[in-house]
């Protein structure tokens, strides 16, 4: 059995052990600690491990159907494992706040999404990769269903909603991943592997205004996902409702699914859609749409969960314009942002759950002069604040940078495209984001704490993975070449050079 | 590869304050009283190796990598020149006295480690800043000298005013850096990637951007004013310039350090980095110059109505960067405009430099004063200082003369050489903007007299006035160095340390002369005129007083377009995206919802049976539709 393979399967074989009456807590936390572990064992052998033609190293597949061509196949390249670092850092610190007197459905419900995720991000057949994020948001649903902040018929509502978006959006993905399956099988025979896929779409290119419709229905279906304008209104509720536990995994890690399967199935077997002018100005249209409406509805929340929750919608959009723009240093960008804000808001919302578990209100009006009493805590809240702000030094600077850097590519210029103008206007968004983001943290921090509406910081070993998220922003941020330098390949060069041709 | 020989100085001065900040951050507990001692310490050693840079060739030395994609790449590099060595021993300079100073100012504060931890993170921040060699790192430490700003203005966050002050010098600055980053992407495009300073200074000489000066100057314009952006948002020029006074919730040492010696200053030193682009277009120079003026004249007319003593210095800071400011638009213009050779030297930085040492001094003395007096700040209830005061009310008086520019002192002949730039411009700016640069002045004398007046002479108004008495030894001795280098500047030894950067003039212009002396003397006499033994304000203008009112229209701005647009876009969010969007799957949620409760009778069931339901239809899909449709 490859490393893979254990790493995906790991925290599924613990939800179960947890289900048949495990110690829920030291099951959980050991796994995640273990994936830990051999995540970043991986990423030191990556350097100098041998990559496939296909990019991915440490590579293995099990065929479980002959044909249709179906087989349980693994790999990771620079991009994988970025997303596998992160999502075994978010899981790490998500079970590790999970306080004792929860039932253990939060940790089988945690260590499920993990899971899920993880499959998603390392397996290299379609199949599997669709149905491990399946997988993955069952729980999210249940858990938000289940468990949810409020009352009990705000949870059922809201979890119907997402629901329905998701399946919705599940649904519209199907679709597209079929006709991409249809489309790239030669030889007669359906295959899911997205090698041959990939080795299909290079020698027989389709032409740039088929590959921009196929395009589309992916980024419907994937962007439902990752909640792209105007298919956003499901994310906002969920995350505010959510059990901390789960709204840190799907926020952080799993909505990355969507940005993912952008990057590893549609712009390299589409290399030329995005390039396509309808369907690039319709995606900066929608991505802008999520960084000034859904900025300024951002503005407009009362409640810190609110906040978080719509700001994790709002800048999305940055990552969507990493994407549109379509250059390998906008892309690389997007990557990095993709790590950071999980990173980020991860970390945000746990310390919003600490928040709403010792005051009891998320009302920022209610909250006041925190700062004076939980030293520790404010500055683990200023770490999350300043990182999603874009402040430089913390990981999001880098990713953003290098998306409006790599907007800006077209040499020796002096005109502006939509591309540009885009730019310009979604930088308007970081003031936004900063405007939102210290008004919260002048309400809950500044000022002096109303009667009885205080705490006091956790203790040292509580808030140990939280430190860790916000030692990973700072570490990524002040030396962003150092997960740029530790991946060698990656599929981000494979598309910027399929799209030059 | 780094030049080892180059490189290594530079990198320690930058990475020092960093580690002492880091240090402090992490180990305050342990540490306790010894953060402090490290804090000062880190500032002396910087200290000294700016001192020895300014011994050090021309060098722009690679410092630490941060990002590579490709043939792109942006690293942590230096520019050492003269402009940058200068500044450095000023920042160095100020910065030790300053740290030396908060120990007597910041001695009772419960939380003063956790002002020097920021103070150290700030005098990494702006090393940064002064080192840059590229637009984008000093675009990185632009920002964290933001953050550094933020915490120290907000240091006594629990009063309500402090905390508001900080949120507000952060996101004014915000508003300002959003137009800087532009700028920088514009270049940056351009210049083909390239935005290293000398890069980008080669290629308006002969290269991409001196053909896209010719050909499209609105690009350039904009690009240009871009840039200075930046600089109207961190030298809080009109109209960003709201944020300055209210910083003074700061402690003031801080306001003395941050808000009037150099962070402020470091709209000006980017400007003047970046002169090549400002020079690339006419319009653009015109306009900073305009900026400028107006700045310098608003805030000096906004400071002869202040009472707070430290407001009264704030808005005199702002009045003088903006007389800076105008003096890059001036020689912009100068330059471009009318084809004239840059000599060695720019006004604006002499001014700044000049204004850093006697300003920095004027705030620390207005901390000696306030500490005196109990954390009094209103002028009204001073008086009679002078007795109480000596060595206090010798200092400031060195101060208050270079800011009025007395003959013979630092602050003289760095407006000469300001009046004198406005004065030889042919452009048709250039005349008025000469008597707004004399009007400036001579409003400059009349406050800072009037401010003079007020707090030293007289009686005593009231108890905390007539009990003040002289600062300790530790706060004395920074105003008394400030006070010999304000005095000995111009001419002596530091003058030759600092390589000079005062403009070579061709002629003295006997009518520049004549306007400033002038100026200063109606100013003065005025101001003593009008003060001389009064218990309040003889003067009443509303106008000034309330500084024009703009804080008043940014709210209702604030209010109006952005919280009005939040809620307005809020309800149509709500309305059609979730409305139209979200109703039909609502809908299909409430009829689905229905049959499965029908079915399985529970919630649960349900979600359950529609999840195993679609899983079920996509491995029909898959095994049993797709194989047929490939054939």
């Amino acid at each position: 059995m490859s490393l893979l393979e254990i790493i995906i399967l790991l925290p599924l074989i613990a939800a179960l052990a947890i289900w048949l009456g495990a110690p829920a807590r030291t099951t959980s936390v050991g796994v995640s600690v273990l994936n830990l572990i051999m995540v970043l064992g991986l990423l030191f052998q990556f350097k100098s491990a041998s990559v496939g033609k296909s990019g991915f190293a440490f590579e293995s597949a099990r065929t479980v159907l002959e044909n249709p061509s179906i087989s349980f196949g693994v790999g990771a390249d620079g991009v994988a494992l970025i997303m596998a670092l992160l999502t075994v850092l978010v899981a790490f610190a998500a079970v590790w706040q999970i306080s004792d007197d929860k039932p253990g459905i939060y940790h089988i419900a945690s260590q499920l999404i993990a899971g899920g995720a993880l499959g998603a991000f390392l397996c290299t057949d379609v199949f599997f990769i669709y149905a491990f994020h399946e997988l993955a948001l069952i729980p999210t649903f249940l858990m938000i269903a289940l468990h949810g902040h409020g009352d009990a018929e705000n949870c059922r509502s809201v979890a119907w909603k997402t629901t329905i978006y998701l399946g919705a959006g599940s649904l519209v993905l199907l679709a597209g991943l079929a006709w991409v399956v249809l489309e790239f099988s030669g030889g007669g025979q359906l295959t899911f592997d997205l090698n041959a896929l990939r080795a299909q779409a290079a020698t027989s290119p389709l032409p740039a205004d088929k590959q921009a419709q196929i395009f589309l229905v992916l980024l419907i279906g994937f962007g439902t996902l990752v909640s792209l304008f105007p298919f956003h209104s499901w994310a906002a509720p969920a995350y505010a409702t959510a059990p901390t536990p789960v709204a840190m995994l799907h926020s952080g890690v799993l909505k990355k699914f969507g940005l993912y399967g952008l990057l590893r199935i549609a712009m390299p077997l589409l290399p030329q859609a995005i390039h396509v002018a309808w369907l690039q100005e319709a995606l900066l249209f929608m991505l802008l749409g999520n960084v000034l409406v859904i900025g300024l509805v951002t503005i407009n929340q009362k409640r810190l969960d609110d906040v978080l929750a719509n700001s994790s919608v709002m800048h999305m959009g940055y990552i969507f314009l990493g994407l549109a723009a379509g250059t390998e240093i906008a892309l690389r960008g997007a990557v990095m942002l993709m790590f950071a804000h999980g990173i980020s808001i991860a970390l945000l919302f746990a310390l919003a759950g600490r928040l709403r578990s010792q005051i009891g209100t998320l009302e920022l009006n209610k909250l006041g002069g925190l700062g004076a009493h939980a030293p520790a805590f404010t500055i683990l809240f200023a770490f999350g604040a300043f990182a999603s702000i874009g402040l430089p030094g913390l990981a999001n600077f880098a990713g953003e940078v290098m998306i409006f850097v790599g907007s800006f590519t077209n040499f020796g210029s002096a005109q502006f495209t939509s591309l540009q103008w885009t730019v310009v206007l979604a930088l308007w968004g970081v003031v936004m984001s900063a405007v939102y983001m210290l008004r919260a943290y002048r309400h809950i921090f500044h000022g002096t704490a109303s009667a009885g509406l205080f705490m006091t910081d956790s203790s040292l070993s509580q808030r140990f993975p939280l430190v860790l998220l916000a030692a990973a922003l700072l570490i990524v941020g002040c030396c962003p070449w150092l997960l740029l330098g530790l991946i060698k390949s990656d599929l981000v060069a494979g598309i910027s050079a399929a799209a030059a041709h | 590869m780094p030049d080892q020989e180059t490189s290594s100085l530079p990198t320690l001065l930058l990475l020092l304050p960093l580690l002492t900040a880091l240090v402090i951050l992490l180990g305050n507990k342990v540490l306790k009283g010894a953060s402090v001692a490290l804090s000062v310490f880190s500032a002396a050693v910087c200290f000294i190796i700016s001192f020895i840079l300014l011994g050090t060739q021309d060098s722009s030395p690679i410092l630490l990598p941060f990002l590579e994609v490709g043939k792109f790449r942006i690293a942590i590099d230096a520019l050492i020149d003269q402009q940058s060595r200068g500044m450095m021993f000023i920042v160095t300079s100020i910065g030790l006295l300053v740290h030396l100073f908060s120990l007597g100012y910041m001695k009772e504060d419960e939380a003063r480690v956790r002002f020097f931890g920021s103070l150290s993170l700030f005098m990494f921040s702006m090393t940064g800043i002064v080192l840059a060699g590229n637009l984008v790192m000093m675009f990185i430490f632009w920002e964290l000298v933001g953050l550094s700003s933020y915490l120290l203005i907000g240091h006594w966050f629990e009063k309500p005013s402090a905390a508001e002050a900080s949120k507000k010098a952060f996101l004014t600055n915000r508003i300002g850096d959003f137009g800087f980053m532009i700028g920088i992407l514009m270049l940056f495009m351009a210049n083909h990637g390239d935005v290293s300073f000398l890069g980008l200074k080669s290629s308006f000489a002969e290269g991409p951007l001196h053909e896209i000066a010719k050909s499209n100057t609105t690009f350039m314009m904009l690009a240009a004013l871009g840039i200075f952006m930046g600089a109207v948002g961190k030298s809080a020029q009109f109209p960003l310039h709201v944020w300055l006074p209210d910083a003074m919730e700061g402690p003031t040492p801080v306001s003395a350090l941050i808000h009037a010696a150099t962070m402020v200053a470091a709209g000006v030193f980017m400007l003047v980095r970046c002169s090549f682009v400002i020079e690339a277009s006419l319009s653009a120079a015109t306009i900073i110059a305009w900026i400028g003026g107006l700045t310098a004249l608003m805030a000096a007319l906004m400071a002869t109505q202040q009472n707070d003593i430290k407001r009264v210095l704030a808005y005199s800071t702002l009045s003088q960067l903006g007389y800076m400011v105008m003096a890059v638009g001036l020689l912009a213009i100068q330059v471009s405009g009318e084809h004239h050779e840059a000599g060695p030297g720019h006004p604006a930085m002499f001014h700044l430099y000049t204004h850093a040492f006697f300003k920095a001094m004027l705030f620390l003395g207005s901390g000696a004063i306030i500490y005196a007096c109990h954390h009094e700040q209103d002028i009204w209830k001073m008086g009679g200082l002078m007795k109480h005061m000596p060595v206090t009310f010798a200092t400031f008086a060195i101060g208050t003369a270079a800011l009025m520019g007395v003959p013979g002192l630092s602050g003289f002949f760095s407006k000469e050489a300001i009046l004198g730039l406005a004065f030889e411009v042919k452009n048709p700016s250039g005349s008025p903007l000469f008597w707004v640069g004399v009007g400036t002045a001579m409003l400059t004398a009349f406050y800072m007299t009037r401010m003079f007046v007020v707090t030293f002479f007289g009686k005593p108004r009231t108890e905390n006035a007539h009990h003040a008495v002289e600062a300790p030894i530790i706060m004395i001795f920074p105003l008394a160095v400030l006070a010999l280098l304000t005095l000995i500047s111009p001419i002596g030894p530091v003058a030759r340390l600092l390589q000079a950067m005062e403009p070579k003039h061709a002629e003295n212009h006997p009518t520049v002369m004549i306007a400033s002396i002038a100026a200063l003397i109606v100013g003065v006499g005025a101001g003593i005129f009008l003060y001389r033994g009064k218990d309040k304000d003889p003067l009443n203008i509303k106008l000034f007083a309330n500084k024009f009112y703009f804080d008043e229209i940014y709210a209702v701005i604030v209010q109006v377009c952005q919280d009005g647009l939040a809620w307005f876009v809020t309800g149509l969010e709500r309305l059609f995206v979730d409305g139209l969007v979200a109703r039909l799957p609502a809908f299909i949620a409430t009829r689905l919802g229905s049959a499965a409760r029908v079915l399985t009778g529970g919630q649960l069931q349900s979600y359950t049976f529609l999840l195993g339901a679609g899983v079920l239809i996509v491995i029909y899909l898959v095994i049993f539709v797709l194989p047929h449709l490939g054939h």
